[in-house]
């Protein structure tokens, strides 16, 4: 069948420059670049190439470089090239598109719409430099109030368990399978480092992880991959996913072809499978089978480790949240459609959910009308791309984000979205050895700490400018947000005012 | 000719300096309200003519049983219609006209009036609710669904006089020389903005609370939204009242000592508490993280009233000023040292508050009952306020809705 799919790409290679070292060659899994028959001359096959800047970065003379295919379109918006595109690759493959990381498409980021606020005159702003600054974060459920003996100095009530964070900052859970193990060690020893928690996502605990488990939060998913008694135990807490921002209403997909024997082991399943997870959980059709589902876990655990629900946000997640909390979740997760997978079909990814900054805000909110927001902790992922992106999540209700692009970007991923084929340049999204021994855990590790020490001072930065020298006075002040250019009804959601009120 | 309206204090939210100023006796043994007037009147350039005010403990010993409602009207109207509500809700015992004496400066003063009364037993039974929970939820019912009408204070011998203009005018204008109390407090206002009616004078008062502050706190929309969780209202959209909320909160409804609800106010860094031993670790971690939202942040001074005593809570870096001097069974607390010694000079032991310690003043009798007390709080379980129904549905976040 007569192939009508275009490249997506071009490589530009800059000939005056190019030494015809061979360094490109050996950088691309995907076998763009080719020694020419001569032997000499290094030539390009276009359609293999994926945009994810490997060759561009390691080539010692700089002299390539990634351009857009210069085709144009027919001129319609309606008929663009890209879903012209689609319906070729669809109508040779019979297949669904898949697709990884985050939506490409231009959905309204509302974290661009909503400004910050600085102490003038009536105030002062705090100098993080001279000032203690606390960015100190715990999660977990927690009474309405306290019962104590003051004289005593003494709790008399007893306190649910907690995780400590020193930084605002978590980091999302990616699989063992959709990422490399050593990108699972560098969170790891990142986590540890910085005081925080990675999540193994849904693929199991590898042994080599065990010793992290104090920084650890391990999933249980739909496929229920990896879990039993030792695996729930290994770590500081429990998270029941649900639903995933980029594709709400399905479950986990990992394709064969990244299925290897270590996987096949850490997962338990035969090596080379698809690990297809159901898109329910079959043992929760509703809130009521949560509330079981959560307490088992809790049970298995003798109430010592907080178990956190994740799910996409959809239309109705306030409601879902609320009843989240009161069926027991210490800990509730928000992702955002914005956010990234290893693998997710391409009309989900693109289609369904909702923007987690109107979905937090909702969130937050209702759990208030309801009175039970200082219950429950909510952290919320999806998409947040910066330290002020941290900054006004926390405003809007947040105790805390998590993050997994932007950890990934730290060791190299460069958004180009191709992690479910496991021909990862860069280590991460592969299990192929070749690639995985490109990523160092330490040195990967050093980077992400690196991010988030440099985002959590920019976090205090921002926070003496508004004289909050405490992230819990930071927390839901939406007093210290202003939106630009969004209409009546998006501010109301947001429960923001607009610049200039 | 038709004016302008200007923004009220409520519809828009106005940052204000301020000064404050409080005068208490230990004995319990009254004392006219001229000392407090001297020592506000000191302080003059602090504020700027648009606030102030005064609140007394002790000043109604002949109806200290019941409520004394002070409120202030803007219509006949809204007369009418709040006293058909408390009629329905309270059995006055009397209602008059708060005296008051014309002065120059003071500009179109409201209608204000005062009426000594308890709940209506019957309703009060039917409600769910405790005594000052119903008196409470019936006050701030009010002061959000009454146009024209302002709960000025609702405690129990005790009572708030303010206005718009110098305090010291308005005090001459209640005639609070003519009121003898046991502690009195005053508040002297600096607004950015024009209040634009009485109600947003301070202090600001709540069944026995009252509340002067100078600063202006950064943390205010995580507390107002931590309070209104509970059933409170920041109609006003001032520090004072949130701060009243969080005090009430604390104290009143979880069952905690005021100096501890202040302390989780004012909550020690988690540099200290690293410090600590692990259970006094153990103890500030876990008021921190159940009453995360209670932390107040930035610049404050604040004095606290109540049928307690007084107590005096600066921010944890201390960046406002607060004085507080002794002399026999006489305490004194200003924003300057000048507004103390104006009063006494010869105050004794006369220092600054540290950040963060809250200072705290007992009548003699009640630090003597408080030592006898159980020291573990008992809270009491009130039915969320969308359970009974009082309150108005709950305003929408933003301003638009």
């Amino acid at each position: 069948m007569l192939d009508h799919s275009l490249p997506k790409y071009r490589v530009y290679r800059d000939l005056e420059e190019c030494s015809n070292c061979g360094v490109c060659i050996h950088s691309c899994s995907n076998g763009v670049h080719y020694k020419s028959a001569d032997g000499v001359a290094i030539k390009a096959d276009h359609k293999k190439c994926v945009n994810c800047l490997r060759c561009v970065v390691m080539c010692p003379e700089n002299a390539l470089a990634i351009t857009e295919w210069p085709q144009v379109g027919v001129g319609s918006s309606n008929w663009t090239l890209g879903y012209m595109q689609d319906i070729a690759k669809q109508a040779q493959t019979g297949a669904v598109l898949l697709s990884s990381m985050g939506t490409p498409n231009s959905y309204p980021v509302y974290w661009d719409h909503l400004l910050l606020n600085a102490s003038q005159v009536t105030n002062p702003s705090i100098d993080p430099l001279r000032e203690p600054m606390e960015t100190r974060v715990f999660l977990g459920s927690r009474p309405n109030m306290l019962k104590i003996n003051e004289r005593q100095r003494k709790v008399v009530s007893k306190m649910p368990p907690q995780l400590k964070m020193n930084v605002p900052v978590m980091f999302s859970a990616m699989s063992f399978g959709s990422v490399s193990l050593n990108t699972q060690k560098a969170l790891a020893m990142a986590a540890r480092e910085l005081g925080t928690f990675f999540n193994s996502g849904e693929g199991g605990l590898h042994r080599d992880l065990e010793d992290y488990s104090d920084n650890t939060i391990v999933q249980v998913a739909s496929g229920r991959f990896g879990v039993d008694p030792h695996y729930l135990n290994n770590a500081a807490a429990i998270e029941i996913k649900i639903g995933q921002g980029a594709k709400p209403g399905i479950g986990g997909h990992l394709p064969g072809e990244k299925v290897t024997a270590e996987v096949s082991g850490t997962r338990m399943i035969p090596q080379g499978s698809d690990a297809i997870s159901p898109a329910p959980h079959h043992d929760i059709y509703s809130i009521e089978d949560l509330r079981q589902l959560i307490f088992s876990l809790k049970e298995a655990t003798l109430y010592k480790k907080p178990v956190l629900v994740k799910i996409a946000a959809v239309h109705n997640a306030a409601a879902i949240a609320s009843g989240m909390a009161r069926a027991g979740a210490d800990i509730i997760v928000i992702d955002g459609f914005r956010g990234g997978t290893g693998a997710a079909p391409k009309r989900i990814r693109d289609n369904v959910g909702i923007p987690i900054e109107l979905a937090l805000a909702a969130v937050d909110q209702r759990l208030r009308d309801e009175s039970i927001r200082s219950t429950v902790s909510l952290v919320v992922s999806g998409s947040i791309r910066s330290s002020a992106d941290i900054v006004r999540a926390i405003a809007l209700g947040a105790d805390a984000v998590s993050i997994g692009s932007a950890a990934l970007i730290a060791v190299g991923c460069h958004q180009c979205g191709d992690c479910y084929r496991g021909r990862c340049n860069w280590g991460i999204a592969t299990q192929d050895p070749n690639l995985t021994r490109r990523l160092h855990p330490e040195s990967a590790a050093k980077r992400i700490v690196n991010l988030v020490r440099g985002w959590n001072k920019e976090i205090e930065e921002m926070m003496g400018g508004m004289g909050i020298n405490s992230i819990d006075s930071l927390r839901g002040n939406r007093y210290m947000l202003r939106g630009v250019g969004l209409n009546k009804k998006e501010l109301e959601i947001l429960g923001v005012k607009h610049a200039g009120e | 000719m038709a004016v302008k309206p200007i923004p009220r204090e409520g519809d828009v939210r106005i940052p204000s300096g301020c000064a404050i100023s409080a005068v208490m006796d230990k004995s319990g043994k009254r004392h006219d309200g001229s000392d407090i007037l001297k020592s506000i009147a000191l302080m003059h350039d602090r504020g700027n003519g648009l606030g102030g005010g005064f609140a007394a403990y002790g000043i109604y010993p002949e109806y200290k049983e019941l409520y004394a409602f002070h409120i202030m009207y803007e219509t006949h109207e809204s007369r009418i219609q709040t006293e058909a509500y408390i009629d329905k809700y309270f059995m006055i015992e009397k209602q008059e006209r708060i005296p008051t004496e014309s002065v120059a400066s003071i500009k179109n003063p409201p209608d204000i009036w005062r009426y000594f009364a308890a709940p209506h037993p019957m309703r009060l039974n039917m409600s769910g609710l405790d005594e000052s929970e119903y008196t409470m939820r019936h006050v701030v019912h009010i002061n959000s669904c009454i146009d024209g009408a302002f709960v000025a204070s609702s405690g129990k011998n005790m009572g708030a006089f303010k206005g718009v203009g110098y305090p010291e005018d308005i005090g001459e204008f209640y005639r609070i020389t003519d009121y003898s109390g046991w502690a009195w407090t005053a508040h002297g206002r600096f607004p950015t903005n024009t209040p634009g009616w009485w109600g947003g004078a301070h202090p600001f008062t709540l069944l026995n609370w009252s509340v002067v502050h100078n600063g202006e706190i950064s943390s205010y929309d995580a507390n107002r939204r931590y309070v209104e969780q509970f059933g409170y209202l920041c109609d006003l959209q001032t520090d004072t009242e949130v701060i009243t909320y969080l005090f009430d909160l604390l104290s009143r409804r979880h069952g905690l000592s005021q100096e501890m609800a202040a302390h989780i106010m004012t909550a020690a860094s988690w540099e200290e508490i690293d410090k600590m031993s692990p259970e006094d670790a153990e103890f500030e971690t876990a008021l921190r993280i159940t009453y995360a939202s209670a932390l107040v942040n930035g610049p404050f001074s604040v004095i606290l009233g109540s049928e307690e005593g007084l107590l005096a809570l600066n921010d944890r870096l201390k960046l406002r000023a607060l004085m507080v001097g002794e002399k026999g069974s006489m305490v004194y607390m200003a924003s300057e040292q000048a507004a103390i010694e104006v009063v006494c000079p010869d105050a004794q032991n006369v220092r600054s508050i540290e950040g963060g310690v809250p200072f705290v003043v007992q009548l003699d009798e009640v630090a003597q009952r408080k030592m006898n007390e159980s020291a573990e709080n008992i809270a009491k379980e009130t039915p969320l306020a969308h359970e009974t129904g009082v309150l108005p549905p709950r305003r929408r976040e933003a301003t638009h809705a």
